[in-house]
Formats: C-alpha cells, structure tokens, sequence
C-alpha cells in the first residue's frame, strides 16, 4: 500500500470524554484557542478561495461608508469632500447666522469598477459661528449617540436584520482646523476631547495655502502637541499587518493632513489638473509638495477604510453599548455570580419599571382622593355656613316680627283704651250736656213756674 | 517624501466622477487583507449509522486525519451504546489562508436497536451552540470576535440501499433542517450503478418534497436570480454519491484518490465515477460562506427569536425595551 508520508502521521487523540454507556454526553464549550491542532495538508481542499467568498458577498451587498465633517463655516468642508470623491456634491453653501449647531447629512451612491459605496456625509453646519459656543460640540455628540442607538435598538430587537441594515454609524471623523498658523483654538481642543471617546477623529489642517511651509512645520508640531497634553486620542492608522505597516506609521507621523481641496481643472504643462489659481501661482490638489491631499485620500480611502469601519463597530461601538446598557441597570453578573440573561434583566427591568408605573399611578389616586375630600370638606363647612346664617337670619327676623307685632298689640291695646276713653269721654259728655240741658231745661221750667 | 503608491492615471470607469479614480475599490483588498489576518471558522457535522464512511469523508475532503478513523484496537472498537457527540478542532492552513475547521462526529446514531428519537442529542447540541453564542452575544462586555462553535453544515450519510429513504433518515432531516443546513450524501456509492444511482436519487428527492424537508441549498433562501440558477443546478444533484479514500494508487501515470478493488479502482476525484468533487467544491470552494451566513443570518436568528420570546408575553415580537403597552408579566421558566 502506497501511502504520503503525510498520511502516515500517526494520530494524538484529543482530548474527548468517552461516554458513560447510560448517559449522553457531548463537550459543549468548545475553547477557541486550545484544543485545535495544526494539521498539514496532503493536497489542495481549495478553502483558500474563503477571502474572495467572503468578498464577493460584500460586493454584492455594497459597502457604505459614514464620514463626519466638523469645522467652522468656511473652512472648504464641502470643497474637500468634493475633491476626495471626484464629484459634485448637491448643496448649497451655508449662512453663517444659524443659531445653534446643526448636522446635515447627504447620503450618496458612488460606484467604481464592481465597487457600490453608499457613503454617507454629515456637515456641522453653523459650527463656531455662534457669540457663546459653550454647547457647539453638544449636538455633534447626540448625533453620533444617535446613530450609536440606532443600531443598538436594532440588534436588541427580538426580529432583526442586522445583515442588511443600513449602517449609519459615523466611521470617520474629519475635524477642519482653521489655518491660522499659531495653535489649536479652545473650541477645537474642548470638542475634539469630547468626540475622541466616540468616533475616529483625523485631524486635518484646511485651506492650508493659506501657510507657509516653514509655518506648516511649526504648526503642526503644535498642533500634535497640543492635542497630546490635552489627551486628545486621534485615530491612528493601524501598524500591526505587515502589509501596510509600514506606509501607515509614516502617515501617522505627517498627521494632522494640511489640505487643499479644489474642483477647478487648470492647465498646467499639457495636463488638466485640480488646481487653486492665484496671481502668484497655482496650487494643485494633487501635488504632494504642495498639500497632503494625497496622503489623506491614500489613508482615508485606499487603505484604511475597512479598519476605520471595524474601530468604530468594535471600539467606539461596543463602548456606548457598554455604558448605555450598565446605565440602564443591565449588569452581567449578579452579587451571587450567576450570570443574568438580558432577557431575564429585561423582565426585572420592566417589572421594576411597571411597578414604579403602577405605585406613581397609586400616588396619583391618593393626591386625587385626598383633594377631593378635602374639597368637600370646605364645602360642607361653607354649607354649613350658610345654613346657620340662614337660621340666625330667620331667627332676626322672626324676633323682629315678634317685636313689631308686640308693639302693634301694645298700640292697638292703647288705641283701644284711648277709644274706650274717648267713648267713656263722649258719653260722660253726652251725659253732662244732656244733664246739663236737663238741667237748663229743669231750669228754665221752674222759671217759668 | 513617503512612498504613497503610485496614484494611477485617471481611468474612464463606469463611475460618476468627472475627473478620475478615487480608489473606493481598495477597499476590497483590504477586506481580504482582513480576512487573512483573522482566519476562518467552519464546523461541520456528519451524522449517519456507523460503517457508512463518515470519517474517510471528512479526511478525503480536507486531505488530513481530521477524524477519528476507526483504527482503534478491537477494545476500543465498539459501538456507542448511546449516541456520543464528540468534537475536533484543527488549524489547517493553505496558500496564507488559515481555517479553524471543526469535525463534529456522531457515533452511535442510528445503530441501536430502538432508534426512536435519535436526533434529539443531536438537536440538543446545536441548540446548545447556539446558545453559547446567544449568551457571549448579550454580553455587556462581549469579546471583539465571538467564537463561533454553531454547527454550519450537517453531512447526513444515506446508506446505498438503493430503494428510497428509510423512516429515520426521514425523521432525522425533518427535525434538523429546521434548524441547520443538511447536506445529504449517499455514502459508499460504489456499491451502485450509475442506473440504480439515479433512480436511487429520484426516490430521495421525491421522499423529501413529500415530507417538505428542506436541505441546503434551500428554495427560500436564493438571493437573486443568479444565485437561483446556480443553486437549482445543485438542487438537481442532491444528493451527491459519494466515495471516500485516503489512500492513493497509481492510475495510468498519476497518483489519485482511490479505492482499489480486483474489479478495478473507483477514482474519488473523478466526476464520472462518483460525485466527491461536486461535495467538494459546494462545501469549500463555492459555497462556505454562504453556508455559514444561511447558519448565521436566518438559523440563529431563528433560535434568537424563540428564546427571546418565551419569556416574552407579546409574541409578535416588539422589543423587550419598548414592552410599555405590555399588561402583566409572566414568570419566568426557562433554565440556562
């Protein structure tokens, strides 16, 4: 029998656990790193066509790619982006008397040879132009949290579709540092220290025509300075595959880019190139001794896109999930150190929820019982009130009553006695006169006798 | 000046851009190169009674001892009396391309006397994957790559009897392609003419659409037309006859895969004399990854959904987070 030498390797058994004969067993955690052996190959299996499989599903699917433009009006954001992607991005340039710090985000379709980009531009709109700018890196943050939550409620769902969501999360975060030659201004270090937690920043200086090369130096020796003793963490380009290791670390050392966009063609020699024209001379985008486009571009795009894709979903990511979901009283282990499901702390998180719900609604019901009682009780009281006031009056009036009707019995009994009185008066005078004239006429007769 | 690479001429691509090449199509290169640097994972199962070649499958497809052959002394030679589900890991390597391929053998099934429910360890197992992943998964603080231990493709070996499916073969795949892609094989295939061959083939695949058994590829899960021509080729083959051999015999000139017999020897790799290479080439060269994003994407998501729903009072699946409008809870009953 002819056998490979290969094949003849005699076998080591890993390690298995032979099954109880009444009992089924089976290794249920399987380690990642221990466990597996290096085993050679007689021949061609052919799973080396996994990386183009695997690229080929992306191809399919399409790509996308979310970039975030912070700097001040002014500073050429549009123009850059223009320039990076070789088009004419729609939109017009921006008023400088916005109250508050906007986000606008543009979302186009680029494709190249079998490449579909869905790529994504935010510009901050009306950046540093407001008198108090203590809140300008405010809506920046809550736009990337944003974005952030999104996916997160996307993955918490109980029926999702991660493969094919649109990813909106920010990859890359270019922040535009006016050229004024000297240092980085406080607003720049306060929202830059406040966004490296959060997203990939890549410093780049803009409109650098604006200085001179000796200035640049200096500039951006400043700048990196600066940002080191304030703590600010930039992305850096990654140096741990050998493959672009080493063009990588030689760009992490030209950081910050100072750039020049344009999308004016002028002719220089018998080419047409992008180009600023001025009476002194043309600046040309493309240039490497004139500006660091170039660089940005190779870094950004050619080289570094899939790892600036992979930091955000891996760090920055994975970060605001940590914290959003300890905020929320998610933990992963309990005092006893058993280890909670979600969804069972999903459950004590909504039972907790619905009983603080239900006690709040019982409070309400208490506030509301005890209003109306109260209520009720002044009402009765003034009922009360009232009533009393009613006898009292009723009583007033009834002595009032009592008192006229005496004082009317007591004039009518006067007037009755005067009436007797003048009655008596009248007889005891019709008396008298009749006596009188009786008397006269008795008189009278014994005078006529 | 650092070596930036050349930037090249401005190329008239069927782009939108007005002036040249912008260079989005890197990024392809440095997915592979991303690829690379990680490796690949791939777990496979083989489930079928014992003596039908499972072992010499796995080594012929992965052209190494990546199972367990029963080269085991006549002690340890025994039948399981109850159904064992062992696990083997190795790291093989081609052409830079590094694979962590996991061999997830059965003994036992099948082979006892009342096989009633035999696919219940099995389904058990990779609902346990399944799980491990879930868990790693809600994690607060979670790996930056979860190991993958899910079970990607189930090989289910049909012994060449020739007639039609038998009822556990049936009662296996009715359970399992609900929750994994299976791949059935007819195993020892050189005992079958190439006539009785495809008969043999017809009677399965008419028994499987009796009993709505959907193995991969599965019909609801082409993605575009393409993919539907592709893979209705496939679903015409299914299942593929198979011969396995690891060991190698002259023929006319060329060492190959074979098995040698006085009558003659059956070539594995030749087409024309079973069909080990179209195996070959779904599981490995054309349809891994699409394997393993049919596990991830609709077989796990799937688990997710059930467990994330029995404890759940509201089954049309609204999110836990948002359950404000939910009147009661329930207790909850499930063990991890």
């Amino acid at each position: 029998l002819q056998c490979s030498s290969e094949l003849m390797v005699p076998l080591l058994f890993p390690s298995y656990i032979l099954a109880d004969p009444r009992e089924v067993i089976y290794l249920d955690k399987i380690q990642f790193e221990e466990g597996a052996r290096a085993v050679p190959l007689s021949g061609h299996v052919g799973f080396d066509s996994m990386p183009d499989q695997l690229v080929n599903k992306s191809v399919n699917h399409g790509f996308c790619f979310n970039i975030l433009c912070v700097g001040e009006t002014g500073l050429g954001k549009s123009t850059l982006m223009d320039t990076l992607f070789n088009t004419k991005f729609e939109g017009e340039s921006t008023q400088h008397n916005q109250p508050g710090v906007q986000l606008k985000s543009n979302t186009y379709e680029l494709q190249e040879s079998n490449v579909r980009l869905k790529l994504n531009v935010v510009n901050t709109v009306g950046f540093g132009d407001q008198i108090n700018k203590e809140d300008s890196y405010k809506s920046i943050v809550e736009f990337i949290d944003a974005q952030f939550e999104a996916y997160l409620q996307e993955e918490l769902k109980i029926k999702r579709t991660l493969h094919s969501y649109h990813d909106t999360r920010i990859h890359a975060c270019l922040y535009f540092i006016a050229p004024t030659g000297h240092s980085l201004k406080s607003l720049d270090l306060v929202t830059m220290k406040k966004l490296d937690s959060k997203v990939n920043i890549i410093p780049i200086i803009a409109k650098s025509d604006a200085i001179s090369k000796s200035e640049l130096a200096k500039f951006k020796i400043k700048i990196t300075s600066e940002l080191v003793s304030n703590g600010v963490q930039i992305y850096q380009f990654p140096t741990d595959d050998e493959t672009v290791a080493e063009i990588n670390s030689t760009m992490n050392g030209h950081l910050p880019f100072a750039v020049v966009g344009s999308t004016e063609e002028v002719k220089i020699g018998n080419k047409m190139v992008r180009a600023r024209q001025y009476p002194w001379g043309t600046v040309q985008v493309e240039n490497e001794n004139h500006c660091d486009f170039v660089k940005l571009r190779e870094m950004l795009i050619r080289v570094n896109m899939e790892d600036l894709r992979e930091q955000t979903h891996t760090r920055h990511y994975e970060l605001y999930r940590r914290c959003k979901l300890e905020e929320m009283g998610f933990k992963d282990t309990d005092p006893d150190s058993k280890p909670f499901s979600l969804q069972e702390t999903y459950e004590a998180k909504r039972n907790e929820f619905m009983g603080e719900l239900q006690k709040k609604e019982e409070e309400m019901r208490q506030m509301f019982v005890q209003r109306v009682k109260e209520k009720e009780g002044e009402l009765k009281e003034a009922e009360k009130e009232l009533h009393e006031k009613f006898d009292r009056l009723k009583k007033l009036h009834q002595d009032e009553k009592k008192k006229l009707e005496d004082k009317k019995k007591a004039l009518d009994d006067e007037l009755n006695s005067f009436k007797q009185k003048k009655t008596a008066a009248e007889l005891l005078q019709a008396q008298t006169q009749q006596a009188g004239s009786s008397s006269t006429l008795k008189k009278d007769k014994e005078r006529k006798k | 000046m650092a070596d930036v690479g050349k930037t090249p001429v401005a190329r008239n691509e069927k782009t939108n851009s007005e002036f040249g090449y912008v260079g989005i199509d890197a990024i392809l290169e440095q997915m592979r190169r991303k690829a690379m640097k990680q490796g690949f994972e791939f777990n496979i199962m083989v489930v079928g009674q014992s003596g039908l070649g499972k072992s010499t499958l796995m080594n012929t497809l992965f052209k190494s001892k990546v199972s367990r052959r029963s080269l085991m002394t006549t002690e340890e030679d025994r039948i399981p009396k109850t159904i064992e589900i062992k696990s083997i890991s190795h790291d093989i390597e081609e052409k830079g391309v590094r694979m962590k391929l996991t061999v997830i053998d059965t003994p036992g099934f099948g082979d006892q006397i009342n096989n009633e429910n035999c696919w219940q360890p099995i389904m058990k197992f990779i609902n346990a994957q399944y799980e491990q992943y879930l868990q790693e998964e809600i994690n607060i603080e979670r790996k930056k790559r979860i190991p993958d231990s899910r079970v990607h493709c189930c090989i289910y070996f049909i012994p060449p009897t020739g007639h039609c499916l038998r009822p556990i073969d049936i009662e296996f795949m009715r359970h399992l392609s609900k929750v994994v892609n299976i791949v059935p094989v007819i195993a020892k295939a050189d005992t079958l003419t190439l006539e009785e061959r495809d008969f043999f083939k017809q009677k399965i695949r008419a028994d499987l659409r009796a009993n709505e058994i959907d193995v991969y590829p599965q019909k609801e899960f082409d993605e575009d037309a393409e993919d539907r021509i592709v893979n209705e080729k496939i679903r015409e083959m299914i299942p593929f006859a198979v011969v396995g051999s690891d060991q190698e015999y002259q023929v006319n000139g060329k060492r190959l895969l074979g098995r040698k017999t006085r009558w003659g020897t059956v070539e594995v790799e030749n087409t024309a004399h079973c069909e080990f290479a179209y195996l070959r080439d779904l599981l490995i060269r054309t349809h891994m990854q699409n394997i393993k994003d049919i596990t991830s994407s609709i077989h796990y998501e799937m688990y997710r959904v059930r467990r994330l729903n029995e404890n759940n009072t509201q089954p049309n699946g609204q999110t836990a987070i948002h359950a404000n409008s939910v009147p009661e809870h329930e207790v909850l009953s499930h063990e991890m």
